[in-house]
């Protein structure tokens, strides 16, 4: 693997954060999303089989698994984008059972997509604004009497570059989103995603496609999420970036968990090993002890710089 | 010889017709369902049928005043779009052009069947409904104008009245296609799952532009049988298909392009008629019949529409730059 990300500065990890013995569906100290004996199948398949997992509140919690383990289809099912035939599941402590997508978006529970979906031609401060909740104007009635939303479209709009200037896009604002690269879209999806004020934020495979230049900011970005009391799930498949930023990570194989905990601990669980086993047994599970040293030498040279 | 004149003034003439408004107003209609929202509607001919009826039926069986028939025919394509709406708007795209097609022929096949002869005329259609409208003019009785454009007062009022709800509805759909509703409307068409995920309740608003479009055509349903009858004929799926061509040739997510659209259509189609049966009478197309020389200016209609979408994709008021992302 090539992107490596080298941390710009090394991560504030939470600990704590779960009551117990580290074991697949362990109960955790403040739990934001809990779900509960949620199951999908396909045909025959079995996507998803989750008897119970707990998200962290405030903390940086990462979905790993080999391909095919049912990561996506647990997302989709979990923002209202797919039905369960079984389970329920709450968010905050409301249940959001067989609730609509754009329902559980407005509670506070905003997602993005594996593929980017940037809306192409709409500009990039269109992409923007379209995030913002509970706007007036949206109401046909009101649309047509721009005095009920004006006021509310300029804080949304100052808002917006607020937002676009931390994500370096403030420069692109008038720019049709399709002319944005790849990694630009990425940005502009979390971005827009922000514009809702989510408490948590849900990435599906963030750094896909991204170039490794590119890498560092949006981890930067993902990072500086819980700086600001959002909670975050991802889905990822590098173990680098996922053992650098994450304090939690639950592991699925065939559908089930089958493992959680701290990232440096859970890579070291049998469990994981075997779920990755049985298909890369050559791929780096993030004990690679020359990517240990870089990260240590990283570390070593920004306190030589504190000092 | 070819009277070049008469050619000219009976295409100009075309420019202010209440045609030309009545599609003017069913391609803006349809600008809000396709170049906007995305929805792909293939029943437009339905929904101004349901207006040319409504109107009609009402006062000719009901004896309603004009105001209570206009209100008839847009409550009918209310109804219709709800119908249309509620079972394929979930879906995707692709099933709604299905249903809207056959939906329209219904439509149209029911205002056909002789089951329903005394309200609806049957083929022979309606006729006899216009005195409500026409008491309402103004205009003192006399003939005004100059060149080609002169009528007389009842024409005047009609095109005036035409013009001025096409005009209104412009300038009501610029205002809420730049409002935050027209924003979301817009993403809708790129990409509903990433409006959804954002919050918006994308089936509420596909259902909304689905009305909205739709009482546009039923209006201009009701402008298309003021200066004529109303027969079902005229309600086929082709009517839609003409309508697609102005929509294309103004412009789809534009608000002039229907209008502009709308008038140069109907201008080459009176020139290319009005050239093409004198051609053949003075002798100047010897292998052509002069009832083939009526169906010539629509495959020459459909020629233009094709250079259009080759070299012109975005129509005339469409932005260029829009359509270079287009894969």
């Amino acid at each position: 693997m090539s992107s490596n990300p080298v941390p710009s500065s090394k991560p504030v990890k939470s600990i704590d954060l779960h009551i117990g013995e580290a074991e697949p569906g362990c109960k955790k100290r403040d739990p934001i999303l809990i779900a509960d004996g949620v199951s999908r199948t396909f045909g025959g398949l079995k996507a998803v089989d989750v008897d119970h997992v707990e998200i962290p509140r405030g903390a940086i919690t990462a979905l790993i698994g080999p391909n095919g383990a049912g990561k996506t289809t647990l997302f989709n099912l979990l923002t209202g984008f797919d039905k369960p035939d079984t389970g329920s599941w709450t968010f905050e402590g409301r249940s959001l059972s067989g609730m609509p997508a754009f329902k559980v978006a407005r509670m506070g529970q905003v997602r993005t997509f594996q593929l980017t979906k940037a809306l192409g031609l709409l500009t990039v401060m269109d992409n923007m604004l379209l995030g913002a909740k509970g706007q007036s104007g949206e109401n046909l009635f009101r649309a047509m009497l721009p005095f009920f939303w004006r006021k509310q479209e300029e804080d949304n709009k100052a808002r917006a570059i607020d937002i676009l200037t931390r994500f370096k896009l403030d420069t692109k604002k008038d720019d049709y989103a399709a002319s944005l690269s790849g990694g630009q879209r990425k940005l502009l999806e979390m971005a827009r995603a922000l514009m809702s004020e989510p408490t948590l934020v849900m990435l599906d495979e963030p750094m896909a496609g991204v170039n490794p230049a590119l890498t560092q900011s949006l981890l930067d970005h993902i990072l500086n999420l819980k700086t600001q009391g959002m909670s975050v799930l991802f889905v990822e498949h590098d173990m680098h970036m996922v053992r650098h930023i994450a304090d939690w990570v639950i592991v699925m194989a065939e559908g089930r968990v089958v493992a959680e905990g701290d990232p440096h601990e859970v890579m070291r669980n049998p469990a994981v090993i075997d779920a990755y086993l049985g298909q890369h047994h050559d791929e780096d599970l993030g004990a690679d002890p020359s990517a240990e040293k870089e990260h240590v030498v990283a570390i070593k040279e920004l306190l030589d710089d504190e000092l | 010889m070819i009277d070049w004149g008469a050619i000219f003034s009976n295409a100009a003439v075309e420019l202010i017709s209440p045609t030309t408004a009545a599609y003017a107003l069913a391609a803006l209609g349809l600008a809000v369902h396709f170049g906007y929202t995305g929805l792909l509607n293939f029943g437009q001919a339905g929904f101004m049928a349901l207006g040319a009826y409504g109107y009609a039926i009402s006062i000719l069986s009901f004896g309603f005043p004009v105001w209570g028939a206009v209100l008839v025919g847009i409550g009918a394509s209310v109804v219709f779009a709800l119908v249309l709406g509620i079972p394929t708007l979930r879906l995707r795209a692709d099933y709604l052009a299905i249903v809207t097609i056959a939906a329209a022929e219904i439509v149209r096949l029911l205002f056909t069947t002789n089951t329903f002869e005394p309200l609806t005329g049957s083929a022979n259609g309606l006729s006899g409904y216009k005195g409500g409208f026409a008491a309402l003019n103004p205009i003192p009785p006399g003939s005004y104008g100059f060149g080609p454009f002169e009528y007389n007062a009842y024409d005047w009022w009609l095109r005036i009245v035409a013009w001025t709800i096409v005009v209104l509805a412009c300038l009501f759909t610029w205002q809420i296609m730049r409002s935050p509703w027209g924003r979301v409307i817009k993403g809708i068409r790129e990409d509903e799952d990433a409006v959804r995920a954002l919050g918006k309740n994308v089936y509420s608003y596909k259902m909304q532009s689905l009305v909205l479009g739709g009482v546009f055509g039923t209006i201009a349903g009701m402008i298309f049988v003021l200066p004529r009858a109303v027969v079902p004929s005229n309600y086929q799926t082709s009517l839609t298909f003409f309508i697609y061509a102005i929509l294309l040739l103004g412009g789809a997510a534009t608000i002039l392009g229907p209008v502009i659209g709308s008038m140069i259509f109907w201008v080459l189609l009176s020139f290319f008629s009005g050239f093409i049966a004198r051609a053949v009478e003075a002798g100047w197309l010897p292998f052509m019949t002069s009832i083939q020389a009526g169906q010539l200016r629509f495959i020459l209609v459909g020629v233009a529409i094709m250079l259009i979408v080759i070299f012109r994709p975005q129509g005339i008021f469409g932005n260029k730059k829009e359509l270079a992302f287009v894969k």
